[in-house]
């Protein structure tokens, strides 16, 4: 029992970041209806500026902790959403009205470019920073097992809380909010009441960015190490998070993020962990083939 | 029909620099976190390199960069202008028709030089090696053309077929004592089974979820085959896989009681540059097969279909064509074509691990076919050749290959748009003119 909350903790925790991950995925989706492959890539970029960030401040003798984390959040996001607004301007907006498969190619494209920028510019090894944030919350003590929380699980959770609820206030609330929907419904129609739809689109790629830059800063807070591949793995697992939840839907997005999590780490804990990845993508092709809009999502009509 | 011009007044030089110094400081911001900073491991700890020199350099390669690329563009725009107003232009299909003469005359110039490789570096170990990887990945390029160029069916787990053929092979071999010639079909087979297998459930789905769950079929193997050991043999992978044999003739310097060698039965001086060049002309005859097999396929009704469901999959529909069956084909046949590749890998390199099936290997393959040319087979010669001849030029180049490769797949979509898709011609059509042509007669 006590295991099995232990687990549910680690759970949520790893959930919450995938969810971060996903809205990025589905909300771009939901807007020009393609799968930005190179997102996965996006979120590495970010945990790389977040090491980078954590070493300065270390030289800089910076020791409290809450600066240093503002700091870097702040300074990930900045350079996150560059590099989303980039891709975006440079990758996809010359391909908008083309087939189908030419901006997925010019994705994976992009997405093997920011693989490799990296591997180059920063070296192919693994980049281990010291913990920045220790110890944690002892939950329930038993005599065989101590659930536990960490303080840096507990970062990841109200900050991925604190975050969703402002980007729903966002999305539901403000003007930009109101663009977002209008442009995902109708492009044209949108272009035509007024609608900025190329700066809408530029702000979703960057929203979404900021939402991975968060994700990555807090990878690299609880498990301290990088490298140049993560993007691959966590994408792909983000991506079947907001498939799971129904892609094109926020709510969607957050919910599959934490099935996802539950699952992976209850699979890992209770059935084979050599093949956690297996029971993600068994997953991902199960509700593709199954419920193709997922738990929350709308069933897509296809118009001629 | 009429066409929308998009004027543009020509751009002055202030307003040149300003747009170059634009994206020089958007490459400023781009560059400060991952070209001007860099963490090193000092002693077990990171410490932070400034690049500033580096960083530098490159914002002024962006700035030089933009200035050219715009100057060039807007000078290809008016010289475009120019011949349009002067007159009519030779049409697009007179133009494709020349280009394609061309493309032939090359493919029998690239034939003829593939079949004389051998014969002129008859001992040069490197450049037959080079020659026989350059001809895998030429192979599974046009297998997974039939996929991706013909059907259009983008498959980023093509890599899983591979792996399938040479895993069947190694296995069929090592526990069985399967010869090549039999192991060949019955491993086609397999991975052809295995197509089927993945494509039943999926091939409903629209083309990019397609894409994802290729990719995590891709993944799924590749991790089965790292864990279950007592079948594949884990990470160590599988060793001494028997090498395929001549007509029964062994290419070993001597024979056991009863058989032959290749050197023996010729009166040949043994040499262990006999069985690379045969392993060379096998992959040349193997590629050529499924050169001759695709090609035929192209001109039959499937093929057709494949086309068809390429260039719009509700007009399919809706003429009652069974899509499902026409894409589980073209999954089939691209699956078979794979794993043949897979059989002959395995045999070559006589040791095979999970770590030759990664997804990076799908990616380049991909980006073979991306860049030759959808549905373009002496493209996928010429991408292939240029990918594994880069790297031989130095390190340095073999660094910057997947960089070149991932930027080479975003340029060519932009470039032309939609793909080189839009420079791609059915095999077969009704109006022999075109549908340029078709449109000029109704014009008239």
């Amino acid at each position: 029992m006590a295991y099995a909350l232990q687990q549910l903790i680690n759970g949520l925790t790893l959930g919450a970041m995938y969810g971060l991950i996903a809205i990025g995925y589905t909300m771009v989706y939901g807007i020009i209806g393609m799968i930005n492959f190179a997102h996965g890539d996006i979120f590495m970029v970010s945990a790389f500026i977040a090491v980078t960030a954590f070493t300065l401040l270390a030289a800089a003798d910076v020791t409290s902790i809450p600066l240093a984390l503002s700091f870097v959040l702040i300074v990930a996001i900045f350079f996150t959403s560059a590099y989303g607004w980039a891709v975006e301007r440079t990758a996809y907006r010359p391909l908008r009205g083309s087939t189908r498969l030419a901006p997925l190619i010019s994705a994976i494209g992009m997405s093997i470019f920011l693989q490799n920028t990296v591997q180059l510019t920063q070296g192919a090894r693994v980049k281990p920073i010291p913990p920045v944030l220790e110890g944690g919350l002892v939950l329930w003590d038993t005599p065989a097992f101590a659930v536990q929380i960490s303080w840096s699980q507990m970062l990841i959770i109200v900050t991925t809380v604190t975050l969703m609820v402002a980007f729903t206030w966002m999305i539901t609330q403000t003007p930009f909010g109101r663009q977002q929907r209008s442009c995902e419904q109708d492009r044209t129609m949108a272009a035509l009441l007024g609608v900025n739809v190329d700066r809408t689109i530029s702000l979703t790629f960057m929203l979404g960015a900021a939402l991975a830059a968060v994700a990555g800063v807090m990878v690299t807070v609880y498990y301290g190490v990088v490298d140049f591949f993560i993007g691959f793995l966590v994408g792909i697992k983000a991506f079947t998070a907001a498939v799971l939840g129904g892609i094109g839907s926020l709510p969607g997005a957050m919910l599959g993020g934490l099935l996802i999590g539950l699952i992976e780490s209850f699979w890992a804990a209770y059935l084979w962990a050599e093949y956690k990845d297996v029971a993600t993508f068994g997953i991902l092709c199960l509700v593709l083939m199954l419920r193709p809009s997922g738990l929350l999502g709308r069933p897509e009509v296809e118009k001629v | 029909m009429s066409t929308v011009v998009f004027a543009r007044h020509a751009m002055t030089a202030a307003e040149r620099l300003r747009d170059a110094g634009w994206v020089a400081f958007v490459g400023f911001i781009l560059g400060v976190p991952l070209i001007g900073l860099t963490t090193v491991d000092v002693g077990g700890r990171l410490a932070v390199n400034t690049r500033f020199g580096l960083l530098a350099a490159t914002v002024a390669a962006v700035f030089a960069g933009r200035l050219l690329l715009r100057w060039g563009l807007d000078q290809a725009r008016e010289r475009k202008q120019a011949r349009s107003a002067a007159g009519a232009p030779a049409s697009a299909d007179e133009r494709a028709q020349g280009a394609q003469k061309v493309v032939t005359v090359l493919g029998w110039i690239a034939l003829g030089a593939a079949v004389a490789l051998p014969i002129f570096y008859s001992d040069n170990r490197y450049v037959v090696d080079t020659a026989t990887t350059v001809l895998i990945y030429v192979m599974l390029g046009w297998g997974l053309n039939v996929v991706v160029g013909l059907a259009g069916l983008l498959d980023l787990g093509y890599v899983a077929f591979y792996a399938v053929g040479a895993y069947s092979y190694a296995l069929l071999s090592t526990q069985y004592g399967w010869s090549f010639w039999e192991a060949l079909p019955v491993s086609g087979a397999l991975a052809a089974g295995f197509g089927i297998l993945l494509g039943y459930p999926i091939l409903r789905l629209r083309g990019d979820y397609l894409a994802i769950v290729t990719l995590g079929f891709g993944e799924i193997i590749r991790v089965i085959l790292v864990n279950w050991t007592e079948f594949s043999g884990g990470p160590n992978g599988i060793s001494s896989i028997p090498r395929p044999s001549f007509f029964g003739l062994d290419f070993a310097r001597s024979a056991p009681e009863g058989e032959q060698t290749f050197a023996g039965f010729f009166g040949l001086d043994f040499s262990p540059m006999h069985r690379l060049i045969f392993l060379y002309y096998l992959i040349l005859v193997l590629a050529l097969l499924t050169h001759a097999f695709v090609s035929r396929l192209r001109k039959l009704p499937v093929g057709r279909a494949w086309e068809a469901l390429r260039e719009d999959e509700i007009a399919c529909r809706a003429m009652g064509m069974n899509t499902t069956n026409i894409k589980l084909s073209a999954f089939a046949i691209g699956a078979m074509l794979g794993g043949f590749a897979g059989v002959f890998f395995a045999a070559r390199q006589g040791f095979i691990s999970p770590e030759s099936f990664t997804f990076a290997e799908s990616a380049i393959i991909l980006a073979i076919v991306v860049l030759g040319g959808m549905g373009s087979q002496m493209g996928v010669v010429l991408a292939a050749t240029l990918l594994v001849l880069i790297p031989e030029f130095g390190r340095n180049f073999a660094e910057y290959r997947m960089l070149l490769f991932g930027a080479a797949m975003v340029l060519i979509m932009i470039w032309k748009p939609g793909g080189l898709l839009s420079h791609r011609e059915p095999t077969v059509r009704l109006n022999p003119l075109g549908r340029a042509g078709a449109a000029r007669e109704a014009a008239r």
